[in-house]
């Protein structure tokens, strides 16, 4: 197995953006959601592009892999422009492809919802790309915790996110393991009718619930026996400190949104 | 060696009404800074006997004291203070995503600030030789690693008694080494008392004192050398001895008399040395 198996697309880095605390990172691209929808000129629209190139570039991962990992979702973004300019029919004819017209109405509207698709989703992917999985699980427990006045488990759903993601790798392993012993008793995963190759699957997933229940069980007792009674009274060895940084950041976002509702139409 | 820090008193366990008895009137002590093995073949309650000594299970009948606190309900969380456990399968106690996380689990639980944990993380991993693996994940490290950080874990919450339930069994040679060496010299540093449930009868030569059970019963309790002697009554009970004793056996038998009976390699090579010197 790949020693250096990573867990979801994080980019090992040490760039302002990957310093940033996980919470700030999480907030402004919550907030940056809901802005940009709030775009409707070119302008407005060439700010936020601008303000997502920054922080692309800021994060000093590669461009070309950032855009990698927008792949599945081109499709998306080219099968929403398309059917923007067949479907919509708004202001003048600008040409024509094989006698069909497309309006210039149709281009703008359709290259505005590709580009908001777009911005959306680079810099969501952001997010996954400069932080840890473990990092965002913090985030999330200590940015819902005002649900727990409401009873939210929040420490139960924080701790489950981060023992999933620990027994990840592990019952990866796990089912390459099964698969192989599977595999040397005659079972074959690889050919056959979808149908056979389903029922392959079987085998497989029998014995890996078995142990998982098993480890479930055992982790469990372990933690019981370290001295684990819930998220009462615990401290945290894993630490977010908001900083001058992310006071900083916020700051520009800020000022990005007010100037956005400025040179809106 | 002082007082004694655990007792079993007349300590009775079966998992459930209809079941028979796992364990039947068991009664030891376990002393300050010693370490006891307790062996036996599957199936004769040692693994009950440490899921016991922490609470994790509770006796029918009997008493089982710590620093002559009594086990139940509502000392439990006191006891697990005192007593460190670590377990047989190096995976699946291993809570936390990396190794400064896992070790840290224990003392976040207590509720200890966190400038004292990040101290105690790198005295403990200091102790079991893990330094610069504090940010590895689990997959990177191997059994042998992972059983450190486990005993990491119960260190840096400084208990007076930590229990290795077969925590050796699961690992190659090589890890197996690696825990015992851990092991004795966390023994030496600290002023510990030992239980290791154990195979490895390698392991048993190191204790103080051996407990040996069969059928929830301890059968017999001595030095490993008392123990080993009786290398028949052991065979009886589904027990074997290590190779250097069986060895010393048949010396014996081929008028090769030994002065002592040896342990370990170091020990029969003596005694080879001081029988041929004395020939």
């Amino acid at each position: 197995m790949n020693n250096a198996f990573i867990i979801g697309q994080y980019v090992p880095g040490e760039s302002i953006v990957h310093r940033l605390d996980p919470r700030t990172k999480m907030i402004i691209i919550f907030l940056f959601v809901i802005v940009v929808f709030f775009a409707n000129s070119v302008w407005s629209y060439g700010l936020l592009t601008v303000f997502s190139l920054l922080c692309a570039l800021t994060t000093r991962i590669h461009f070309s892999y950032i855009l990698k990992g927008l792949t599945p979702v081109w499709f998306l973004i080219v099968f929403t422009l398309l059917l923007h300019l067949i479907v919509t029919k708004e202001g003048d004819v600008l040409f024509r492809v094989f006698s069909y017209p497309i309006y210039s109405g149709a281009v703008a509207q359709g290259a505005a919802i590709s580009l908001r698709f777009f911005l959306l989703i680079m810099v969501t992917s952001l997010l996954t790309l400069t932080t840890t999985p473990i990092e965002i699980t913090d985030a999330i427990e200590s940015l819902l915790q005002p649900l727990k006045k409401v009873k939210f488990p929040v420490h139960e759903l924080a701790l489950m996110m981060s023992i999933s993601l620990r027994f990840i790798p592990t019952l990866m392993q796990e089912t390459e393991k099964i698969s192989k012993a599977q595999a040397s008793r005659g079972v074959d995963f690889r050919t056959g009718t979808a149908k056979e190759r389903i029922q392959a699957v079987v085998p497989l997933l029998v014995p890996l619930f078995i142990s998982a229940f098993k480890r479930a069980e055992e982790l469990a007792m372990a933690m019981e026996a370290r001295g684990y009674q819930g998220g009462e009274g615990r401290t945290k060895l894993r630490e977010l400190k908001t900083g001058r940084l992310d006071i900083s950041v916020y700051a520009l976002f800020a000022v990005v949104v007010i100037l956005l509702f400025i040179i809106r139409d | 060696m002082g007082k004694n820090v655990l007792k079993f008193e007349h300590v009775w366990f079966r998992y459930g009404e209809d079941l028979p008895w796992v364990l039947q009137d068991v009664s030891f002590e376990i002393s300050r800074s010693e370490w006891v093995a307790v062996i036996g073949h599957n199936g004769s309650g040692k693994s009950t006997i440490a899921k016991l000594m922490n609470g994790l299970l509770f006796p029918q009948k009997g008493k089982i004291l710590i620093n002559g606190l009594e086990i139940n309900e509502e000392t439990i969380w006191d006891i697990r203070k005192q007593v460190g456990m670590v377990f047989q399968n190096p995976d699946n106690q291993f809570v936390g995503t990396t190794v400064r996380d896992d070790v840290a689990f224990g003392l976040e639980n207590r509720g200890i600030p966190r400038e004292e944990m990040i101290k105690r993380l790198k005295d403990s991993l200091a102790a079991v030789r893990m330094e610069g693996y504090e940010l590895h994940e689990p997959h990177r490290l191997s059994g042998g690693q992972k059983q450190r950080v486990a005993i990491a874990g119960v260190l840096a919450v400084s208990p007076q008694i930590i229990i290795l339930d077969e925590a050796t069994a699961m690992l190659d040679p090589n890890g197996r080494k690696e825990i015992i060496e851990t092991v004795k010299t966390v023994k030496e540093q600290d002023d510990v008392s030992l239980v290791t449930i154990t195979h490895d009868l390698n392991e048993v030569t190191l204790a103080d004192r051996v407990l040996v059970m069969n059928e929830g019963k301890v059968w017999m309790e001595a030095s490993p050398k008392d123990i080993f002697a009786k290398r028949d009554e052991l065979k009886e009970i589904g027990l074997d001895i290590p190779f250097v004793t069986k060895l010393a056996a048949e010396l014996t038998d081929r008028d090769v008399i030994l002065d002592s009976e040896p342990l370990n390699h170091d020990e029969l090579l003596e005694e080879l040395w001081r029988f041929h010197l004395n020939r």
